[in-house]
């Protein structure tokens, strides 16, 4: 017989899975672009292993190759990393099966899809740490493996975007929206977010898009809700 | 250390606060209001929305195509498929040459 544990490790292995296209390239091209602006293999490795955000890693080697100060670097770093906020409030709210350190184990491997994951799995059977830690060990290590990869054979990878590669996680983006779906007024929010988005993106500019458009979004989500009908105590009230 | 790593640490704190702060902010609070209760719960669909459209949108029409059919294949099918389908539209219309 499976056991709860063994069944939430193997569904955050096989839900992990279809990210590892995305994230290996991903993290390939950033090994061969770190390594082509000066950074040591264990650099690299530091680099990705403690910040273990993408983008913001990318800004990062942006602006120091256009010799910028450190502190306006980190700013920027800060700034692209700045949606985390929000993903760690909501998925906080889910993590009380966890203990204090798991939590903030938790916490800092919680990249885009890890929150989106662990929200789909509080939403459906319930957010254990077997099923969070097995998915963040695929994501993490192939991470690392993908940045080592770049690392020493990065004159072999072309450009990622003729093979589409850097679509893979647009895509896998895009399939995780519609799974929420059948979140109350879904579409609203949906729309107002994508629209705020683009406005942010044409006026102020990246990376502000991103907690400019999700922010319009959960405005709209909190002004469309009606409070008398949830507020159901015992159960309705949550406690983090 | 050198200035590197020393940024690399700093990126590494930046980024730790950003998820760590969320949680902590929010667990000072006892009890959540039902507005701010719907706000977190379209965290992920809003956020996840913010940070892809201006790459759907700018990319090109095989792309915005793409992401539409490969939306309309997760109401139905699995993420494996969706990513697949995705790329396979994009690839044959850029063959294509549309």
């Amino acid at each position: 017989m499976i056991t709860p544990h063994r069944r939430d490790v193997r569904d955050g292995i096989r839900d992990a899975l279809p990210v590892i296209f995305a994230v290996l390239p991903f993290a390939a091209v950033f090994g061969a672009l770190a390594n082509d602006s000066g950074f040591s293999l264990s650099e690299t490795m530091l680099a990705s292993g403690l910040i273990y955000a993408g983008a913001s890693q990318y800004v990062m080697l942006d602006l120091r190759g256009q010799q910028a100060s450190a502190w306006l670097i980190v700013l920027a770093i800060f700034a692209v990393n700045f949606r985390h906020v929000l993903y760690s409030a909501s998925i906080g709210r889910h993590l009380q099966a966890f203990t204090g350190w798991q939590k903030a184990l938790a916490l800092f491997l919680l990249v885009d899809p890890q929150s989106a994951a662990g929200e789909e799995r509080a939403a459906t059977s319930g957010l254990r740490p077997a099923y969070y830690f097995s998915y963040a060990a695929v994501i993490y290590g192939v991470w690392m493996v993908g940045n080592v990869i770049g690392a020493l054979f990065g004159n072999l990878i072309e450009d990622p975007a003729v093979f589409g590669f850097d679509f893979i996680l647009l895509l896998y983006f895009t399939g995780l929206i519609v799974g929420f779906r059948t979140r109350p007024n879904f579409f609203w929010v949906l729309l107002a977010s994508v629209l705020a988005s683009l406005l942010a993106f044409w006026t102020v500019g990246s990376p502000w898009h991103i907690s400019i458009g999700g922010g319009v979004g959960l405005l709209v989500a909190a002004m469309l809700v009606n409070p008398d009908r949830q507020q159901e105590p015992p159960d309705g009230e949550r406690h983090v | 250390m050198s200035d590197l790593v020393l940024l690399i640490l700093a990126g590494a704190v930046a980024t730790y606060v950003t998820r760590i702060s969320g949680h902590l902010i929010l667990s000072r609070f006892g009890a959540i209001h039902p507005r701010v209760e719907a706000a977190l719960d379209a965290v992920p669909t809003a956020v996840l929305a913010a940070l892809v459209a201006p790459s759907v949108i700018t990319r090109g029409v095989p792309e915005m195509l793409a992401v539409a059919i490969a939306a309309l294949v997760a109401t139905r099918f699995s993420m494996t498929a969706t990513v697949a389908t995705g790329v396979g539209t994009v690839v044959v219309m850029r063959y294509l040459n549309l």
